[in-house]
């Protein structure tokens, strides 16, 4: 088991034709992190030099003490001897094997290295819900029951770290939404470190603990997902609405109306019913669009969740500065990001430093926008809300 | 029902052809490795040289063969003195004729198998801690079967049916050298030999008929196996 402060340190340098990929990374070896770019951005590349299948021009890898490349120590160690365990995008499974030849292919050859607390082959199964699958052929499974067999595949080899090649990007949506929580599962119950590549802004939103993104082979932003989405900067770097992330437990179940609330620091946020326990920790992302500003708590309004702040900076978002990003401070720990337009920061004299409230549509956080918050972020979170002396928190009227 | 002769000339075609595939066959994959998936000064001239039997008269190659492995020649010479061993005029030396006629036909058979499999697999299995010669083993090779067997069959067919180069490099001793189609030319050239000839030619593709059947029946077994529906 790694220690807590052990870190993934990529620090290389690779030419490939034209293309030049370049960093030096620190990468925590907890959770989910993800490396996040478009196409061609070089994560892929960034992916196989880690796994040892590419190697780097210069530069060094090691995951905690132990050395994987060091050219100038002339250290190259074989992708066989890394433990680390790869799921590539189209599965890779033998075809010449059943499912559980399939699974026990790395647990056979992990052998020595197994860890003081080994991923038993039953945990697995349960875990990835396989059993059925066992005795038959790859080219018999769909696209979600193959990545899923080849998910237990990298698990059971025992491997240090986790990586993930767009595990899945190659799945339909209800595919996708099939494998989603298996991984969530996976980073939550098992103590592995992942690297998880994706173009995919939703599974890095929903999965990550931190991430990487990369532009054309650079680094452009890195960092733990809360403190990057909380840098107007850096969130706006990622070409998406990201919003505010929020971290909170589920409160309670309203039956009646099927709807969940979920209590943050001090506040609340009433949403549609989630199939989750009350006591949950959970990460909440309330995207910028969805948020409205209101002067005066309105009465007359369809929207539940009103919640009051004060104003810490309007920043402009496009060009024209038409449209305008107004960031919220509604608790210690916590703002909120509206997108408005310029014409109502005008209208309502909008300016840092005013009282206001946000009203956010209850609808808008549905089960794409929550998470399951892991690790040390969901410890965070809950602890801001646990903590005595806060006051009464600000209920959704 | 069938002479001695005849037996014997039957019984010394499948031995001379299994030998010759079942000693070639180390070589014929190590070759298809190299041709595949190495890169080396003098690539093209091995590709050549492997290649030669297939566009030179079988006659030429026995001339070759004759050159080499005969007690005066190189090769022959240093087995005779070192190893007391002699090709020429016997079995062995059939089959080692019957193993190049037939080796550029395995090679290929077997090289295409092995650009079929896929790599992305391969680096699977390595970073599920499986070394190069592990992955050679147990997942290279198993996707590679159809081909190989595919390649066997394609050289037994071709070393039963050779002529010219087993006749050239060691002659045609009945019981010893001569198999089926020597026997068969034979007995073509010797009055009143036709009916006998016949009966050799029939016995032939009784052999051919067979090695079909075998060979799409395995054919089979091997596709199930390695997972193709």
């Amino acid at each position: 088991m790694n220690a807590p402060d052990e870190r993934l340190v990529i620090a290389v340098r690779k030419h490939l034709g034209d293309f030049a990929l370049q960093c030096d990374l620190g990468l925590p070896l907890a959770g989910l992190t993800a490396i996040f770019g478009a196409s061609g951005s070089g994560k892929s590349t960034l992916l196989n030099l880690v796994a040892g299948l590419l190697r780097p021009d210069d530069g060094r890898i090691a995951v905690g003490s132990t050395v994987f490349f060091d050219h100038a120590a002339r250290v190259d160690m074989p992708v066989e001897q890394r433990a680390l365990g790869v799921v590539f995008q189209d599965a890779r499974l033998f075809p010449h094997l059943t499912v559980r030849g399939n699974l026990h292919y790395g647990w056979r050859r992990a052998g020595a290295r197994a860890k003081p607390a080994p991923i038993g082959f039953d945990q697995v199964v349960a875990l990835l819900g396989i059993a059925a699958l066992l005795e038959r052929r790859p080219h018999t499974l769909s696209g979600g029951e193959k990545q899923r067999v080849a998910l237990g595949r990298a698990l059971l080899a025992q491997p240090r770290l986790l990586l993930m090649d767009e595990p899945l990007a190659a799945l339909d949506a209800a595919r996708k939404v099939e494998v989603l929580p298996y991984i969530e599962r996976l980073r939550d119950e098992l103590r592995v470190p992942i690297l998880y590549v994706t173009h995919a802004l939703d599974e890095v939103l929903r999965l990550a603990t931190a991430v990487v993104l990369l532009e054309h082979g650079q680094v452009a932003v890195a960092g733990p997902l809360a403190d990057v989405a909380a840098q107007p900067a850096a969130a706006a770097r990622f070409g998406a609405d990201i919003g505010a992330l929020a971290y909170g437990r589920i409160a309670a179940h309203d039956e009646r109306y099927g709807q969940t609330t979920i209590r943050f620091d001090a506040f609340e946020l009433r949403v549609p019913r989630v199939a989750l326990k009350v006591g949950a920790a959970v990460r909440a992302r309330i995207p910028a669009r969805d948020v409205a500003l209101a002067l005066s708590r309105p009465a007359d309004v369809s929207i539940s969740n009103r919640i009051e702040g004060r104003i810490e900076t309007i920043n402009p978002l496009n060009e024209s500065g038409s449209q305008v990003e107004v960031a919220v401070r509604v608790a210690p720990a916590t703002v909120l990001r509206a997108l408005v337009t310029r014409e109502a920061v005008d209208r309502l004299g909008l300016q840092p430093g005013l009282s206001l409230w946000c009203l956010v549509k209850a609808v808008a956080l549905d089960a794409g926008t929550l998470a399951l918050a892991s690790g040390a972020a969901a410890t965070r979170g809950a602890a801001a809300n646990d903590e005595p002396g806060r006051g009464a928190p600000q209920r959704a009227r | 029902m069938l002479t001695a002769a005849e037996l014997d000339a039957l019984r010394l075609s499948l031995q001379v052809a299994l030998v010759a595939v079942a000693c070639s066959l180390p070589a014929a994959v190590a070759a298809a490795w190299l041709l595949a998936r190495c890169d080396f000064p003098g690539k093209s001239l091995l590709d050549a040289v492997i290649h030669l039997p297939l566009v030179l008269p079988p006659v030429v190659i026995g001339f070759f063969l004759l050159l080499l492995f005969g007690t005066k020649g190189p090769l022959g010479g240093w087995l005779y003195e070192h190893l007391g061993i002699r090709l020429i005029f016997t079995r062995w030396g059939a089959a080692l004729a019957a193993a190049v006629m037939a080796f550029p036909l395995m090679v290929r058979a077997i090289r295409l198998a092995l650009e079929a499999v896929d790599r992305g697999l391969e680096a699977a299995a390595r970073t599920l801690g499986a070394s190069r010669l592990d992955v050679f083993c147990s997942i290279t090779l198993p996707l590679m079967l159809p081909g190989i067997l595919s390649g066997c069959i394609v050289a037994f067919a071709a070393a039963l049916g050779d002529f010219g180069a087993t006749i050239t490099f060691v002659g045609n001793v009945q019981g010893e050298t001569q198999t089926l189609s020597l026997a068969i030319y034979s007995l073509t050239q010797t009055p009143d030999g036709d009916a006998a000839a016949l009966r050799l030619v029939l016995i032939s593709l009784a052999v051919a008929i067979a090695a079909l059947v075998v060979s799409e029946a395995l054919a089979r077994r091997v596709r199930l196996f390695i997972g193709r529906a």
